[in-house]
């Protein structure tokens, strides 16, 4: 998973016709968390297995693009309440991130990113010493 | 801090946009049923060919533990579980997942044989195939020429 996140090679190119043709992409809802240590991002991608899903972190700008197979099974439509497509959102992050160990994993369908702050951004404990 | 791009409306979204507020106010005013603006969580689609009805939900992050599946008097479906909320410290700063506890019951197209009732969560997909009950599938009359 950690490398898909610096990926910038053939793969990422080679999915482009897919996405061009798709007609509905969604926006995936999440949640972002800090911490002292961290920036924490979770995405709801139901339907989106780990091989199809594309995270790049470039010039301060997490993309997440998650491609979504088609599915259900043949027969008539009886009731349609949503619809199956591709996820996609981008965001913008001011933090300094050590974009090195950025780390992601997807498990049920949710997408969880762990951007660490870059060790000058940290909060320091400063010991302070009697004399 | 996190900032999300604005993304321009395509096409189907904005009919899925629509399509949506439908189902979240549409039965507002309606009945005097309140609270009415809650929308009904799982979305459910349904499908039927002449063996089953398919119903489909998106469960992301539900363990399969945590789901119930019943169906009762022959068509009505029951997709019930919870959603346990995140157990992280911090500074929120967006918080658009849900989470806590869920019932949907709606009626199914046909009756169903209740014992072959087979589900399948997959990448927070949920996928239940319910058999038709013999009586309800179609069946060919063969015509009698004198």
């Amino acid at each position: 998973m950690n490398s898909e996140v610096t990926k910038q090679n053939g793969s990422a190119v080679a999915s482009r016709p897919t996405e061009a043709t798709r007609t509905t992409t969604f926006t995936p809802r999440v949640d972002i968390l800090e911490n002292q240590e961290e920036l924490l991002l979770y995405a709801d991608l139901p339907g989106v297995k780990p091989d199809d899903l594309d995270l790049r972190f470039e010039k301060g700008e997490l993309v997440l693009h998650g491609r979504c197979q088609p599915r259900g099974p043949q027969g008539r439509a009886v009731q349609t309440e949503y619809g199956v497509g591709d996820f996609h959102r981008v965001f913008s992050v001011s933090e300094e991130i050590d974009a090195d160990k950025i780390g992601a994993e997807l498990k049920n369908g949710v997408l969880t990113v762990y951007l660490p702050k870059a060790e000058k951004v940290k909060p320091r404990q400063i010991a302070i010493k009697a004399v | 801090m996190f900032l999300t791009r604005w993304q321009p409306l395509v096409g189907n979204e904005v009919n899925r946009l629509q399509h949506e507020m439908g189902r979240l106010f549409g039965h507002l005013g309606q009945q005097g049923n309140w609270p009415a603006a809650v929308p009904a969580y799982p979305a459910v689609n349904l499908w039927e060919d002449e063996q089953n009805v398919y119903a489909e939900a998106e469960l992301p992050g539900i363990n399969q533990d945590a789901l119930q599946i019943t169906v009762a008097q022959g068509d009505q479906l029951t997709i019930a579980g919870e959603r346990q909320p995140l157990e992280t410290q911090g500074t929120w700063h967006r918080q658009e997942r849900g989470y806590g506890r869920f019932s949907r019951t709606f009626q199914l197209p046909a009756l169903v044989d209740a014992d072959k009732v087979e589900a399948k969560l997959e990448h927070g997909v949920l996928l239940v195939t319910l058999a038709k009950s013999e009586a309800a599938k179609p069946r060919r009359i063969a015509v009698k020429s004198e």
